[in-house]
């Protein structure tokens, strides 16, 4: 059995625990540049901020419906996603932490009762980190998602779904009947993995709800699609295709990680780790035409080692200008190794993760006098930019030969890291990043 | 106004250190005998910050607090993890600000919990069913800087 948990309008979420003012207010965060809605607090969604919308079309409801912007503070969200993450680990023997605010949960084993547990949870998270999230629990991860979409649905739109599934949703506890008539009510663009243009076909085809992706033809589907959709079918019947670190593409965010056979003591290994998973994080960011903004690294003990002493870092690093080149990328996730590595610990899971994504080439390159001089070289404005060329021909090389044909020597990053650290994109409403700089903490009337 | 006994003594490394055997005699061929790997210094982190997950740094801005310790300027550790009691100070949400007061009852356990500045001056702020009572977190410690 899996729980996803993901928390609730994650980023809008972390700037209302240190401005309790947005409480209850229409809110949404802006990504780099100030050109997008990328988060929305449900305030938000009810005036009509769609997902990704354009900050100027909606712009005008600062005026008439009092809807305040915020710039994303990446720093923030990274440092409250790390303290999330690290509360939900406590709840379950395996954890896998797929984005910034979501994780998979294993449940396998655990024998007590899973919506008080999820509650718990739940109830801990809000506490510790004052983030409101949502649990679904299901046979498979993409019930899981599943039984968290209609967990935050029903939450968010008393009447959608019973009340009861509200916040905390399993599967596992419904009957048949139940489950038809929740996925009668769901529609199919609901499920995980299903995309836009699949989930226009399939209504084009007469398939609207999850309850008729359910009951189709399946060889009639595999002719039409590909065999993606036939795995999600299959997760959704309940026969488990993905495990635990085996996911579909996310757009929001590129998340590799993997926990060690072996526990990793020296910070060299740790590189070595954290370096692969940039590195390939960033092939997969140019796979979908995307550049990041930010890059989280983590690295952790493993706290089920109850003889060892716990150490987990959860960091993240904005980059000066949104990239996708793997060179910065891996110079950003080595200082940021090297700042936050301690010795005397047996890490037993690392990880990288791309956030901030935008589609490549919509890159500003405004602000330039911030970087450093040997960011002159891989920087626009030219278009027939030579960093971008290598890192296609990096690419194609890998496709061809094979992964890790050709690479980036790790070392060769570490000598300049003026790229990092920087905040440089346009960011005109960004909070203080309260938990990370030692001069922007919040400020408390005493 | 924490007693000791909040704090458990996180640094066992202070009393088993003592005891450990941190030098080991070895052949010369492998250099000089450093210290055993298990022994460590003490770490604020560890005495200080038991929720590491749930604890965050503030500054105290005024100086309505001093009574209790609290200058302007120092630096507080909140905790969320701990659940707030009469006679803690903390961080209260007030009005959509953040605010330190101390947690009060004057009228014993059947009474009224108010949010009490440690200056006679500044009115207490009562909890009533209009204005609830809104814990952001417990302050455990003040961090001030003499030099």
């Amino acid at each position: 059995m899996y729980a996803l948990v993901d928390g609730n309008n994650f980023y809008v979420s972390c700037e209302r625990v240190f401005a309790p003012r947005l409480a209850g207010k229409a809110v949404v965060v802006l990504s780099s540049n100030d050109g997008a809605c990328i988060a929305r607090s449900n305030e938000a969604k009810d005036l009509g901020v769609k997902m990704a919308q354009p900050w100027f079309q909606v712009r005008h409801l600062e005026k008439t419906a009092g809807l305040i912007a915020v710039s994303a503070n990446h720093e923030l969200y990274g440092d409250m996603s790390a303290r999330m993450m690290a509360v939900e680990a406590r709840y379950a023997p395996r954890q896998e932490v797929y984005s910034i605010d979501e994780s998979f949960l294993d449940f396998d084993g655990v024998r007590d009762d899973r919506v008080a547990t999820g509650r718990a949870m739940r109830a801990a998270i809000l506490k510790e980190t004052g983030i409101p999230t949502s649990v679904g629990f299901g046979a498979t991860k993409t019930l899981a998602k599943l039984a968290n979409h209609i967990a935050k649905t029903a939450d968010r739109l008393p009447g959608s779904y019973p009340a009861y599934l509200a916040q905390v949703c399993d599967f596992g506890r419904l009957s048949r009947p139940e489950l038809d008539a929740l996925f009668a009510a769901t529609d199919v663009g609901a499920v995980w993995g299903v995309g836009r243009r699949t989930t226009e076909k399939l209504k084009a085809g007469g398939i609207h709800t999850v309850l008729d992706l359910l009951r189709a033809d399946v060889t009639c589907l595999r002719r039409q699609f590909s065999v993606v959709l036939e795995k999600t079918l299959r997760e959704l019947h309940g026969i488990s295709c993905l495990a635990l670190d085996d996911a579909p593409p996310t757009r929001q965010q590129i998340l590799v990680s993997r926990s060690f056979g072996t526990p990793i003591t020296d910070v060299d290994g740790i590189l070595e780790a954290v370096s692969e998973f940039a590195s390939r994080a960033a092939e997969r960011l140019r796979q979908q035409g995307s550049v990041a903004g930010a890059i989280g690294v983590y690295f952790t003990t493993s706290p089920f080692r109850t003889n060892d002493r716990q150490h987990s870092v959860n960091v993240t690093v904005p980059l000066a200008r949104p990239s996708g080149d793997t060179a910065v990328l891996m110079r950003a996730a080595e200082t940021a190794v090297r700042s936050q590595f301690r010795a005397g610990f047996r890490y037993a899971k690392a990880g990288a993760i791309l956030t901030g994504l935008q589609p490549a080439g919509r890159e500003q390159g405004a602000l330039d006098l911030f970087c450093g001089p040997d960011d002159a070289a891989d920087a626009p404005p030219p278009p027939p930019d030579p960093r971008a060329r290598l890192m296609t021909a990096l690419d194609a090389l890998n496709h061809r030969f094979g992964r890790d044909s050709v690479r980036l020597g790790s070392t060769a990053m570490a000598s300049n890291g003026a790229e990092v650290a920087v905040w440089a994109t346009k960011q005109e409403r960004r909070s203080p990043r309260y938990t990370t700089r030692w001069d922007e903490m919040p400020v408390v009337r005493a | 106004m924490n007693s000791p006994d909040d704090f458990p003594d996180g640094a066992p490394v202070g009393r088993e250190g003592a005891a450990a055997p941190t030098i080991r005699r070895t052949s010369s061929a492998f250099g000089t005998p450093g210290l055993d790997s298990t022994v460590r210094r003490h770490d604020l982190n560890d005495v200080f910050i038991r929720h590491p997950e749930a604890t965050f740094l503030m500054r105290a801005a005024g100086d309505e607090m001093r009574g209790a310790g609290i200058a302007d300027g120092d630096v507080l550790l909140v905790d969320r993890a701990l659940t707030a009691h009469p006679g803690h100070v903390i961080i209260a949400v007030v009005e959509g600000e953040l605010r330190c007061r101390r947690l009060e009852r004057p009228g014993g356990k059947r009474g009224a919990v108010h949010l009490v500045a440690a200056d006679p001056a500044v009115a207490p702020i009562a909890v009533t069913e209009d204005a609830p009572l809104e814990v952001w977190g417990v302050v455990t410690t003040v961090i001030r800087s003499l030099v």
